[in-house]
């Protein structure tokens, strides 16, 4: 009975995409009137820096709560794997390429250890990654003996890989990530919706015991949900060392929650089942604006994290309100 | 005859695009029992939940003990007396009987709650209905059936002057259902007014005074149960005849090949040392009670749950299956007794669901090729006759006969040669009922093999070749359509050994 009626943009997006839309429009539309300190290029570039690394773990993590589940390692899973990574170029000398490739082989690893522990031993995949978000935290600290890791700087001859999110051109800053972030997008939505590993993953979250005994290998493909989410805390963990200067033991908690968040305005249902990459990259933009434009009118982080909640208990609240018009 | 407690009059009520009830007229007299009937969307639940304040009502009347009423919701409708005994019990496991019955209403003492006041009461409530259950005993430790009584003790602790069962015996065995006719008949003597909706036309007969009929949100007419015969009901609920006789001889021939051979398969309690084989071609029924274990066999065999002993032979070939993907790569598909769960992925469309065991057919490369699978999935729309819009509906706005069709063409798809049919026309239609049975014919005919398990025995009798009885887990017996009887399958079923 649902996309009958529908119009415009609500048809094209989706409902609660829709409302995100507008939401983001309104968002940017007040924060510029409010404050000409907004209206400038380097808030736009601010935005996205902060962005990247909230992006792919979203990304990564849509796929697990698609299936149902949920990856908490992904904020100190992200930090281990820029910490590795880091190390391996500071301290050991390697070219920036294999910190690069590193960081993605220590997500992939949290990835198997996420996916064996919920698909394989069964194990809730609130308590497993729950567990993998501590192990992350103590690995980071243990590899590199609780000191910060700064990855080389932009300029210097190891520095090329921070050209990846944001290249200077004649002083010129052009935001190039946000390409990277658009291919992505497209790539990983084609992933979820054209391939069988995602029809799969979507019908694992809306019945497993039905996908079961049609046949599916429901271990592998649950498992491939968080091997994809291990994959992403790899990129994400590269994009953050991209973004700051210097990346620190022990920090990383509560990142996650902005990831799960941006997911879940984005209409990716805790539920599983449903979600989109499009309305979770929505999600995210959301949340960063936030972050980003609430300290230009003048309210500082305590009221930002107010306002985000706010934010995201409304938008699982149109969801919710949906859904019961629907039964 | 007695009193009028309850009436609806001209009930009407319409959701976006559907006329749910049109004008619809319900009578409920004092001490009747008064059955509900008819195919599946046809407005029974609607009108109960308009009764009951789940829905408001577009226009018409009810008059319940002679004044004009309306409920906001189920609460109020309780707390005046009307109370639904819902299909699927609403029970909270981890609590004990007494305090599912007292929840939301808990007797106090100095603020905190009287758990020995509610155990007596409770007591009291089982006593009055002549039932055995201890009142401290946690929810989950209890059968469907027992569960079930305290649903009705529920009612009765309101004060409920009508009770409104809503299938009450799908999933209760055949002792249980004699309990439950006893308390209803009880029920019946103290003057109240009870409304029973059910598909089972034998329980109609014997437990209902009238039967009010429903076609498509309209009201078809009133009969006195006692006064008519079960053609006469069936005619009225789909407005033609239907009712056919059962199968007299085997469709298939003595040397047709056995294509499954099970020997020994042990799975638990429920499943010991059974042995059968299946011909080409044949449509094996599996007959018992409820717990006799035909689901757990089936299971079994599947790969569902792990078995612990037993062997299975395809086309004379040893095979062994640990998981249902295993299952299905030999060629056999199960459509099982409980669609919701483990049939359908109810929000997803028809197509996403018409290849979900044979996917990796439907690929081009790395893609899913989005007009192959459509065009599979139209072919098979069309040759089960699944009524809907496109393949791109959410199979949730199936009804359920079509949702069972849309299983069936999942299997149909992948090619399955051997198919399990777990209670196919369980909560479906009449009419849907039948072209089911039609389809099973048509595919046995084609050469597909089938077991079909069933609870009814006027489908086992119409639609196998040859029967299997279970009882308590084992098999008891075989025995070909040619001399099957229901008195045979009876004793075979209750044969314990």
């Amino acid at each position: 009975m649902e996309n009958n009626h529908k119009k415009g943009l609500v048809k094209v997006v989706g409902t609660q995409k829709a409302v995100v839309v507008v939401v983001l429009i309104v968002l940017f539309g007040f924060f510029c009137i409010m404050s000409p300190m907004f209206r400038q290029y380097s808030t736009i570039l601010s935005i996205l820096d902060y962005s990247y690394y909230i992006t792919f773990m979203a990304i990564g993590v849509t796929f697990c709560l698609i299936t149902g589940g949920v990856d908490l390692s992904i904020g100190t899973g992200m930090i281990c794997c820029g910490l590795v990574g880091g190390y391996m170029i500071n301290v050991m000398g390697m070219p920036t390429i294999v910190g690069l490739l590193a960081a993605i082989v220590v997500g992939l690893i949290f990835g198997v250890i996420n996916g064996t522990l919920v698909a394989v031993l069964n194990i809730p995949p609130f308590i497993a990654t729950l567990g993998t978000m501590m192990v992350a935290r103590g690995i980071g600290s243990i590899a590199t003996g609780g000191l910060s890791q700064t990855w080389p700087v932009a300029g210097s001859e190891n520095g090329w890989f921070r050209n990846i999110f944001k290249i200077d051109i004649g002083g010129l800053k052009l935001p190039v990530g946000f390409m990277l972030i658009i291919v992505t997008v497209i790539v990983m939505s084609i992933v979820l919706n054209k391939t069988n590993v995602g029809r799969y993953i979507i019908a694992i979250g809306s019945n497993k015991e039905a996908t079961r005994l049609s046949g599916v290998n429901v271990v592998k493909y649950q498992m491939s949900a968080y091997i994809i989410s291990g994959f992403f805390i790899g990129l994400a963990g590269i994009s953050y060392a991209a973004t700051f200067q210097a990346i620190a033991p022990g920090t990383g908690a509560g990142l996650e929650l902005d990831a799960i968040g941006g997911a879940i305005i984005g209409g990716t249902s805790m539920n599983g089942g449903l979600g989109s990459i499009v309305g979770t990259l929505l999600g995210v933009f959301i949340m960063s604006m936030l972050k980003t434009g609430l300290p230009y009118i003048g309210l500082q982080a305590n009221w930002q994290q107010i306002i985000t909640c706010a934010v995201l208990i409304g938008a699982v609240f149109i969801d919710v309100q949906k859904n019961k018009k629907l039964q | 005859m007695s009193e009028v407690i309850l009436t609806m009059e001209g009930i009407d009520k319409s959701f976006p695009g559907v006329h749910a009830l049109d004008h619809v007229n319900l009578e409920i007299r004092k001490g009747e029992v008064h059955a509900l009937m008819g195919e599946n969307g046809a407005g029974k639940s609607t009108l109960m939940k308009v009764l009951t304040g789940i829905y408001t009502k577009d226009s018409g009347k009810i008059i319940y003990e002679g004044k004009e009423v309306e409920y906001g919701s189920p609460k109020e409708a309780q707390d005046a007396g009307i109370v639904i005994v819902h299909q699927e019990l609403n029970m909270l496991g981890h609590l004990s009987v007494a305090q599912n019955i007292f929840i939301g209403r808990e007797p106090k003492k100095g603020g905190l709650i009287d758990d020995s006041r509610m155990n007596t009461e409770a007591a009291k409530l089982f006593e009055q209905l002549k039932i055995k259950i201890d009142p401290k005993e946690k929810m989950n430790r209890l059968t469907v059936g027992k569960q079930q009584m305290c649903e009705i003790a529920k009612a009765i602790s309101h004060d409920a002057k009508i009770i409104v069962f809503d299938e009450p015996t799908a999933a209760l065995t055949e002792t249980e259902i004699q309990e439950l006719f006893k308390i209803i008949r009880d029920l019946r003597k103290k003057q109240m007014g009870i409304v029973y909706i059910s598909h089972r036309m034998d329980e109609i007969n014997v437990i209902t005074d009238r039967v009010t009929v429903m076609r498509d949100g309209a009201y078809v007419g009133t009969l006195i149960t006692k006064e008519s015969t079960k053609s006469d009901i069936i005619n009225m609920m789909v407005g033609r005849v239907i009712y056919e006789e059962p199968k007299t001889e085997s469709a298939i021939s003595e040397d047709a090949p056995v294509v499954l051979k099970v020997e020994h398969l042990n799975a638990g309690k429920m499943v010991r040392d059974v042995s059968f084989s299946l011909h080409k071609g044949e449509i094996l029924g599996f007959s018992g009670l409820m717990g006799a274990g035909r689901t757990e066999t089936a299971r079994a065999l599947f790969g569902a749950d792990k078995k612990e002993r037993g062997e299975i032979y395809i086309n004379g070939q040893k095979i062994e299956i640990n998981s249902p993907s295993d299952a299905v790569k030999h060629g056999i598909g199960y459509l099982s007794e409980d669609r919701k769960r483990f049939g359908i992925v109810t929000e997803k469309t028809v197509a996403e669901n018409a290849t979900l065991a044979s996917l990796d057919n439907y690929l081009s490369g790395m893609f899913i090729n989005k007009k192959k699978e459509n065009e599979v999935t139209e072919e098979y729309v069309k040759q089960l006759k699944i009524k809907t819009p496109g393949v791109d509906q959410l199979v949730v706005n199936l009804s359920g006969g079509n949702q069972q069709k849309a299983v069936i063409a999942k299997w149909l798809i992948k090619d399955c040669d051997i198919l399990i049919f777990d209670e196919p026309t369980r909560g479906i239609d009449v009419g849907a009922k039948s072209e089911i049975y039609h389809l099973m014919s048509t595919l046995a005919a084609e050469g597909k093999s089938i077991i079909m398990i069933s609870s009814e025995m006027p489908e086992i009798l119409r639609m196998s070749d040859r029967i299997m009885v279970m009882c308590e887990g084992k098999k008891t017996g075989e025995i070909g359509i040619e001399e099957a009887t229901q008195e045979k399958i009876m004793h075979l079923a209750t044969q314990r050994n």
